[in-house]
């Protein structure tokens, strides 16, 4: 059933008792013709762009937990292309266009608030870089703009413009574009389109293996049972090593926990996305209120998500440092989401040493930003069994040539 | 919050400590055989094991020494720790 407003108040009248649930839950079938592994918002895309773009719907969607239920729902919201490579720019602008019209593609409010994304300079030296980089993707064609620290007191009253902090404001970088959006709903509204387009979404399904004859997927192990198939797409995140042990090969990756936090509920009092590339603190207000932030990562290799306590320490020191007049904000929940992080922070999405085996990962701190657009590529990808141009740097190929895309803006900071 | 016993000072807060990444990786040599595929494995190529990991730490902000480190990635429960110059321990009898 279509939502709009009509059938809100039709269902209205029969105490909302007959909405249809959201996505099927069917029984897994022997054979697809795609399995895709990993239901994150990258996973769900795909399958959705495969059903949508490439008329293929005789696809399998498995999900070892439940949908949504890694660093698509663990992460903080933020969507941006501001970034400084041309490939970066192209791809991550793409997925944030493909944001802006997501809410209407999938007919699932998605909650996307373009209060502007600030990175703030806090020297001489920081400002000219951020020019640099506010040049940068004007040249690629992203919209940026320069803002100085007068316009940044105004822009964020609450925010400690003083001079005599240890981290004094200097300007900042604005992309007014940037934003939020409400994580769960792009997971879910993927999952609803992607369902009724005829994808099987198979949910506490667990890959425990491959069957690869003369280096090609045939069959992908599950605890449900065996799938044949020819083709498999992989979007699992910081697992992506795991899955990639199971068919036999090794990835340029490093898993490591990325800490978030949510404080308790406060009256608005914060209207843009912030980030600090000095402590690597980045906060937005959500729109029940939280301030939902973190900062960097803990720099050792985790499969925990609950993360360390040093790193909580200096997140809440570097946001205090911002604003002061958050220290008596009590804290509501703190967790960790287990990033795929590579060398030179982009992400891979394309071929991998097996054939007819896709993977799309390496988004280290930043996947949730480009889920639209890793979907769309990988979608592409396996379709058509040849990257999609938009991700034609971003295959393995690079670490042998040594065309990597040493793209900071990927982190925000440096780690 | 880990304690990491470095061989040197003992017991100390991981706050003193760096990881340097997997340990036990050895550059391929001589330079001049080596093919890009094999540079790259070296370079950016890793295990990245759920599980236990062997890592070198680093007493950065204590002594100063290096050392290895056997780690559960899942729990970070330290099975062993040992100087630079040991062999990599059977990880399946620990």
């Amino acid at each position: 059933m279509r939502y709009s407003a009509l059938n809100l108040f039709r269902e209205g009248l029969t105490g909302h008792k007959n909405w249809p649930h959201a996505w099927r839950s069917p029984e897994l079938k022997k054979s697809y013709d795609v399995v895709i592994i990993g239901g994150g918002g990258h996973g769900l895309a795909t399958a959705y762009y495969l059903a949508k773009n490439h008329g293929l719907t005789n696809i399998a969607l498995v999900e070892r937990g439940w949908l949504g239920g890694g660093n698509t729902g663990r992460n903080t919201t933020i969507v941006r292309s501001n970034y400084f490579f041309p490939e970066s720019a192209a791809f991550y602008d793409f997925a944030l266009k493909l944001y802006e019209g997501l809410s209407t593609d999938l007919n699932y409010n998605i909650m996307l608030s373009q209060r502007g994304m600030l990175s703030l300079a806090h020297s001489e030296h920081d400002l000219e870089m951020m020019n640099r980089s506010c040049n940068a993707m004007q040249l690629n064609g992203v919209p940026a703009k320069m803002m100085t620290a007068e316009e940044i007191g105004k822009r964020v009253p609450s925010l400690d413009v003083s001079k005599s902090v240890r981290y004094p404001i200097w300007g900042g970088l604005m992309q007014e574009r940037g934003g939020v959006a409400r994580h769960d709903a792009v997971a879910w509204g993927y999952a609803r389109q992607a369902s009724a387009l005829g994808v099987d979404i198979i949910q506490n399904c667990e890959v425990t293996g491959f069957d690869i004859e003369g280096g090609r997927v045939k069959a992908v192990k599950t605890s449900q049972g065996t799938i044949h198939t020819e083709k498999v797409g992989i979007a699992v995140a910081g697992h992506s090593s795991v899955i990639a042990g199971m068919a036999g090969f090794r990835l340029p990756i490093r898993s490591y926990a990325l800490q978030a936090f949510v404080s308790e509920p406060m009256k608005p009092v914060l209207d843009t996305v912030l980030m600090t590339p000095a402590t690597g603190v980045y906060i937005s207000q959500s729109d029940k209120g939280e301030l939902v932030f973190g900062a960097a990562l803990d720099l050792y290799a985790s499969y925990a998500q609950r993360g360390n306590l040093p790193v909580l320490e200096d997140t809440v020191a570097g946001l205090l440092q911002m604003f002061p007049n958050f220290s008596r904000v009590r804290m509501l929940r703190q967790w960790a989401g287990i990033c795929d992080v590579v060398h030179d922070s982009t992400a891979i999405v394309g071929k991998t040493p097996v054939d007819g085996m896709y993977i799309n990962c390496g988004w280290g701190t930043g996947g949730f930003k480009a889920i639209p657009a890793g979907g769309y590529t990988l979608a592409h990808t396996i379709a058509h069994d040849d990257p999609h141009p938009l991700v034609k740097p971003f295959s393995f190929e690079r670490f042998k040539t040594g065309a990597l895309i040493d793209e900071a803006a990927a982190s925000g900071i440096a780690h | 919050m880990m304690l990491i016993t470095c061989p040197f000072c003992g017991a100390r807060d991981e706050n003193e400590f760096r990881c340097a990444d997997e340990g036990h990786i050895i550059r391929p040599e001589p330079y001049t055989d080596v093919s890009a595929e094999q540079w790259a494995d070296y370079l950016f190529y890793r295990d990245n094991p759920k599980g236990l990991i062997v890592e070198r730490w680093h007493h950065q902000h204590g002594c100063g020494l290096w050392f290895n480190v056997v780690r559960d990635t899942v729990t970070h429960e330290i099975k062993a720790i040992y100087e630079m110059t040991e062999p990599k321990p059977d990880l399946e009898a620990l």
